[in-house]
């Protein structure tokens, strides 16, 4: 199949959706490549360099439509662009379904598939080509960058013969991909992180990432459980909205750095930075709002610019962080197309097989042969796997414990009381038949058992393959039978004393030189 | 006065065995602890030699020195990882000789009984002493002649079949011929009617008859026991081979070789619960082979095994501070830990962390890690025992899982219906990071899928495991 990159038309996008190295990886799968001219320049990938990795390189978008079976696209498609599909083509890129009907039924006229990268569904096995975590991750570094260039100060603390710094404090608002990675970029430029989500159970991500997670104290019952729907945040319930934003309200005058990241699926993002909360800020603080596009965490975002408030705050409000990082995001989308077409490509013999019956695959198609097939059934396999309430340890008292060890001390006393008992008894038994001679290599050999519990258990666990060939050979102990009768009886006697004889030598020789041989190797540091 | 010399000697002989066993609490006394064993085998010998009932010197000595030599050469050739197979065979010795041993008895008891007072009180040796037995004795002697060679013919051809397990010459999966434990059971009930006709009669045919069932016992009880379980059976076969010596030691009359028999079986017994314990199972369910019934479907595991090269482990270990490393059967099969050792040294060099994790189920031999670890010279000082480290995994940067699956197998804590639910696993998942240096995408020996290699943050590192370590050492700096 011949794939097709397409430049971006819409404004200030300059990311590419196919790079010379996923080129190379689609030739691997039987494909051949081409691209528009000049469609990597503003990413930094040359019309040469792609040439140069076998890509045929055509002038005119009209030309890549033509001659391509398979279109790849960073943005979804203009309705010019949707018009010029023809039949039984596929379109690989970002779509918003459910935002832009329209030009769902455009391409169901034309007849073209379309797989949507933005429904690809999320779950594990969809991870590497899960386009919007990609660009989450790089919103997210790329908000922190922004953050740094507006804000007057250093991320990390630091004590100069010129005086001290203190370090910024930066508070993330929701710990998706891309707060993770706001997260972990303020992290590792040494300022103080807190950061907040509506998921509880995300506080552990957060921790690990470095960051502290902003609690609010709630009744476990009126926690919302946001992990039912697939990953993201349900709205949240008017108690839950009106406790986190007077937790935001408190936290207002600390920070220096706020980046808002919260967005629920198909609605407009929800208003957590509110005007007075920004006005609290102190003068030099930024905001960075990554929900801009929709709507805005902060009621003061202006989408696409940069203001400063009234008292000296700085609100971003861009909505392009991914093509501010152009070389990167291309790169990392790219990949996450050749994902995806490693995927209809099973046989790597360059044939495309869109197989409706994967989850995956049935997920991101929104459009297919005159057919609107969004949205999708709920896939198969749960997104996340709902968690088991943990059961509770019971904290027990100091009288409750107190109780259970003297029930576990009367247990073990009876326990060994019993076995004492019924081993004497049986033993006194057994004394009653048995001979006086018989009794005296009892009691030897129930001593030594005893003898030989109470040295095994302190032998330390790593010496126990020594300890196995050092029984080995002293089990041996054997040939002292043998030898005892070797001499006496008839010649059927001492061949088998002889053969024992010679049986144990091996074994008595081979043990102790094999533990010697092991013991020496254990050495310290 | 002969006798009463030889028996201080054996007393001497059993303190120093003692000690000897005892001594192993520690890695530094314990390389004192084999000389004591050595010394009080000697002075057995030595002792039983120059006692009462012996004689045949030459024969003695030329077997000793024979036996002796073969021991030796095997001793020196044998590799660390071949181990737990020389273990086996050694214990499949001891058990043959244990039923040649009760032969003799038996063939002496009848030799004496048929012969009259006059020749009775000339004989010498061995015979002397049965002759001077009771009756009430005799029968006892029976029992135990006929207990001593049952053992060691279940420790025979239950060592013979261990060993060619461990060794690959046969299939490590558990297997029964039709009929399953009744087959046990019958020979095992067979063995009692033959004992008790024995004790009738004294008839060499029940003996012999016994012997064959016992071989039996022994050959198909292991065969039913899978590969994992082997720590297990190798122990066990210890304890009998203790048993074994004991049996023999009480129809000899010989206290030393009760005492040791003794100390033997209760040290392999002990290892046996010590190994049942750290797979949270009964002795009786390893013996009976295979992993019990599970009890409902298992946990379906989601997510797909991302595969890792050498170039994104090398560069994540340059990065980590603290390095857990847990090997298992799979870096003895690779015969890598040599390129473990020298990985360790790198890392320990550039100023990291590191230790190691061993499960006390790793291997196919109670310690077999620890000697293999040994061997490649890897400090035990931070070589860790399970219950030592399983704490600070959350503290750790990245876990290297090496040959190893049903001993960090999270399904044991996560799935109660997980056939190794509840066993005491390594809890390595809980590392930032964890790498799993494998063959392929199979199962552990007990088959069970292992959700570890599907979490988030592990990275499996396909390919033989020395090669893969010997690929990753280059670029550790």
């Amino acid at each position: 199949m011949k794939i097709g990159a397409l430049s971006e038309i819409f404004v200030g996008e300059n990311r590419v959706a196919m790079t010379p190295d996923s080129a190379l990886q689609l030739v691997k799968l039987g494909h051949t490549c081409v691209i528009q001219a000049g469609a990597g320049a503003k990413a930094g990938f040359s019309d040469a360099l792609y040439a140069a990795a076998g890509v045929e390189v055509l002038a005119t978008a009209a030309d890549v439509v033509a001659a391509a079976d398979v279109l790849v696209k960073v943005r979804g498609p203009e309705v010019a662009e949707a018009q010029a599909l023809r039949d039984g083509q596929t379109l690989i890129s970002m779509f918003w379904p459910a935002q832009n009907p329209e030009l769902l039924e455009i391409v169901k006229e034309r007849g073209a598939t379309v797989v949507a990268m933005d429904m690809v569904p999320r779950i594990s096995r969809a991870q590497k080509m899960d386009a919007l975590s990609s660009m989450a991750n790089i919103a997210g570094y790329r908000a922190v960058i922004e953050a740094g260039s507006n804000f007057g100060r250093f991320f990390t603390g630091q004590v100069t013969a010129a005086g001290k710094v203190p370090p910024a404090k930066v508070l993330v608002v929701g710990a998706g991909v891309a707060g993770l990675a706001a997260i972990g970029t303020s992290v590792s430029l040494g300022a103080i992180v807190h950061a907040f989500d509506v998921r509880p159970e995300v506080a552990e991500q957060i921790e690990s990432m470095g960051a502290s997670f902003v609690y609010l104290e709630f009744d476990a019952s009126e926690l919302p459980d946001g992990a039912a729907t697939g990953g993201y945040a349900a709205p949240s319930s008017p108690a839950f909205a009106a406790k986190q934003l007077a937790k935001f309200r408190e936290l207002a005058p600390e920070m220096d750095i706020v980046i808002t990241t919260a967005l629920i699926p198909g609605r407009p993002a929800p208003k957590l930075w509110t005007a007075d909360m920004v006005a609290a800020m102190k003068p030099g603080s930024v905001v960075v709002d990554l929900a801009a596009e929709r709507g805005g965490n902060c009621d003061l975002t202006v989408m696409d610019q940069k203001i400063v408030s009234d008292n000296g705050v700085t609100i971003v409000g861009y909505t392009d962080f991914p093509s501010r990082m152009a070389a990167q995001a291309s790169t990392l989308y790219s990949t996450n197309i050749r994902h995806m077409l490693t995927d209809l490509t099973p046989k790597k013999d360059g044939v495309i097989d869109h197989n409706m019956g994967d989850d995956v695959i049935r997920g991101a198609t929104v459009a297919k042969a005159h057919e609107i097939t969004f949205p999708p059934p709920p896939p198969k396999i749960a997104a996340i796997a709902v968690q088991k309430p943990k059961e509770k340890v019971k904290e027990l008292t100091p009288e409750e414990k107190r109780a259970a060890e003297v029930a576990a001390f009367k247990l073990a006393t009876r326990n060994q009381v019993g076995m004492l008992v019924i081993g004497g008894g049986l033993i006194m038994l057994a004394g009653l038949y048995a001979p006086a001679a018989f009794m005296s290599h009892l009691i030897v050999f129930v001593l030594s058992v005893y003898v030989g519990v109470q040295v095994i258990w302190n032998v330390s666990h790593s010496l126990h393959t020594p300890l196995m060939a050092v029984t080995n050979a002293i089990s041996s102990i054997i040939i002292l039978g043998a030898l005892m009768q070797i001499g006496s009886g008839n010649w059927l006697v001492v061949i088998l004393g002889a053969l024992s004889v010679f049986m144990a030598g091996i074994n008595i020789f081979g043990g102790f030189m094999v533990t010697r041989r092991m013991l020496a190797m254990f050495q310290k540091s | 006065m002969e006798y009463g010399f030889t028996t201080a000697a054996y007393v001497v002989a059993a303190v120093l065995f003692i000690q000897s066993l005892g001594g192993l609490s520690g890695q530094e006394s314990a390389k004192r602890a084999v000389w004591y064993g050595i010394f009080g085998m000697a002075l057995a010998i030595a002792a039983t030699l120059y006692g009462p009932g012996s004689s045949n010197w030459l024969i003695s000595l030329v077997m000793i020195a024979a036996g002796g030599a073969i021991g030796w050469y095997v001793a020196q050739k044998v590799q660390m990882t071949e181990m737990p197979q020389l273990v086996a065979a050694m214990h499949s010795l001891v058990g043959l000789a244990a039923v040649f041993i009760g032969y003799n008895t038996h063939i002496e008891m009848v030799r004496v009984a048929g012969l009259d007072e006059a020749a009775r009180a000339a004989l010498e040796g061995f015979a002397a002493v049965i002759a001077h037995k009771a009756p009430v004795e005799l029968s006892i002697l029976r029992v135990e002649t006929f207990l001593g060679v049952f053992i060691g013919a279940v420790t025979f051809t239950g060592s013979v079949i261990a060993f060619g397990k461990l060794a690959g010459k046969v299939d490590g999966k558990a297997k029964k011929l039709p009929g399953g434990h009744l087959l046990n059971a019958t020979a095992a009930i067979v063995s009692l009617v033959l004992l008790v006709v024995y004790l009738q009669s004294g008839s060499t045919l029940a003996l012999l008859g016994m012997t064959v069932a016992a071989l039996f016992i022994g050959y198909h009880l292991i065969m039913g026991i899978g590969g994992a379980d082997m720590p297990v059976v190798v122990s066990m076969l210890n304890s009998y081979s203790g048993w074994a010596a004991a049996a023999i030691g009480f129809s000899l009359s010989n206290d030393l070789l009760i005492v040791v028999g003794a100390l033997v079986g209760s040290s392999g017994a002990i290892l046996s619960y010590i190994m049942c314990k750290a797979m949270n199972r009964s002795f009786v369910s390893v013996i009976l082979g295979g992993f019990g019934g599970t009890t409902g479907p298992a946990m379906e595991v989601t997510g797909e095994q991302i595969a890792i090269d050498a170039e994104g482990v090398a560069a994540a270990l340059n990065e980590a501070d603290s390095i857990i490393i847990i090997p298992g059967y799979g870096m003895a099969v690779a015969q890598a830990q040599q390129s473990v050792s020298e990985l360790t040294r790198k890392l320990r060099a550039a100023g990291k962390t590191v230790r190691f994790a061993i499960h006390p189920v790793a291997g196919r031999l109670p310690g077999h890690m620890n000697v293999l670890l040994a061997e490649a010279k890897v400090p035990y000082d931070i070589v860790m025992e399970m219950d030592e480290i399983n704490d600070d995994f959350p503290t750790t940067d990245v876990a290297i899982v090496i040959g190893s699956n049903d001993i960090v197998n999270p399904a044991a804590q996560e799935d109660p219906n997980s056939p190794i639910a509840g066993m005491p696993v390594l809890e390595c998942w809980k590392a930032k990071q964890v790498f799993v240096s494998k063959r392929g995408q199979g199962t552990g020996y007990s088959g069970i899928e292992n959700p570890l290699f599907y979490k988030e943050n592990t990275r499996m590192f396909y390919g033989d495991a020395k090669k893969s370590l010997d690929a990753l050492l280059p670029m550790i700096d």
